[in-house]
């Protein structure tokens, strides 16, 4: 129960850290560790199956689609600091 | 104006889903069919991974639907992506002589943890989709990790994609013409627990897995091209 208490509160932090990233690269491995914490939980409720799924795809394959595309975009806030 | 409107729709949005979510028991069990899968799934199908046996068996037709959104996906991609002249992909930075001597070590043993996820999907979990998934996150690997690596053999791929989707859908149709059912389970159930059980299921899954991996794969390769 604490280590499920831990991990959404963990997970909670991740996911408004992620929106408030400036820096994309930052916010898209948050997401991931979103997604790899979903996978974790999803294990401790006795979900194998979309354990793996989620794991495999949610943070592995979603993460490197998006650093792709990320690398493929230009900034355009330069000015400003890199949080 | 358009701020009103915003927040009227957002209001009537809200009240729908407040009216919905009020009248609902939270915490029991919503429908019967759930007890009807345990208690009668191994029996019915052979599979001893209920999961599969309702994804593949009881509920195939929706997989099947899954598999063409995914492919439609695939397609899409591909058709934004297209470009007349191809360019030859550079050669790219040489990576470390640690990187890549790790990555041709992995690159195997995650194609064989991939198939092996694939093949006992009805025995433990797993399936298709993750194994696919495991083997297309192989190729990424490659891509990244292997610098002699000159991209993958697309047409290669299309022939795996198209002949395991061709696969899925014969081995449904042949389900309607010897049982009258499309995706009826026609082969013998065998033994639970053994590899070779619980009929169609696995010719499916397996036929699922060389999909979705050959797809995925297939997006990860138009998606890191060098423009």
């Amino acid at each position: 129960m604490i280590l499920e208490i831990i991990l959404v509160s963990v997970m909670l932090v991740a996911a408004i850290s992620a929106g408030f990233f400036k820096n994309l690269l930052n916010a898209v491995i948050a997401a991931g560790f979103v997604s790899f914490i979903a996978a974790i939980l999803f294990y401790l409720l006795h979900a194998p199956d979309v354990a793996m799924a989620e794991a495999s795809i949610g943070a592995a394959l979603t993460v490197a689609i998006f650093i792709i595309a990320i690398r493929k975009t230009k900034r355009h806030e330069d000015d400003e600091e890199n949080n | 104006m358009r701020k009103i409107i915003s927040i009227i729709l957002l209001a009537v949005l809200i009240i729908g889903i407040v009216y919905c979510v009020r009248e609902m028991p939270f915490g029991e069990a919503q429908s019967r069919v759930r007890g009807y899968y345990v208690s009668n799934g191994v029996r019915q199908t052979g599979a001893t991974n209920i999961v599969t046996s309702v994804v593949v068996n009881y509920r195939g037709f929706d997989t099947l639907g899954e598999v063409t959104v995914l492919f439609l996906a695939a397609i899409g991609l591909s058709a934004v992506l297209y470009r007349e002249e191809k360019k030859q992909r550079k050669a790219g930075r040489k990576s470390s002589l640690i990187l890549y001597t790790g990555c041709r070590f992995l690159f195997p043993l995650i194609l064989l943890f991939g198939t092996y996820i694939f093949v006992h999907g009805h025995l433990t979990p797993g399936g298709g989709f993750q194994g696919g998934a495991i083997i297309a996150s192989g190729f990424l690997l490659t891509m990244l990790g292997c610098w002699k690596w000159g991209g993958i053999n697309k047409v290669a791929f299309k022939i795996t994609e198209s002949f395991a989707g061709l696969v899925f859908v014969v081995v449904g149709l042949l389900g309607l013409l010897y049982s009258g059912y499309f995706l009826m389970n026609y082969l013998p159930k065998g033994l639970p627990n053994e590899l070779f059980s619980s009929g169609i299921i696995p010719v499916i899954y397996v036929a699922i897995g060389f999909k979705v991996g050959s797809e995925l794969t297939g997006v990860l390769d138009n998606l890191i091209e060098e423009p």
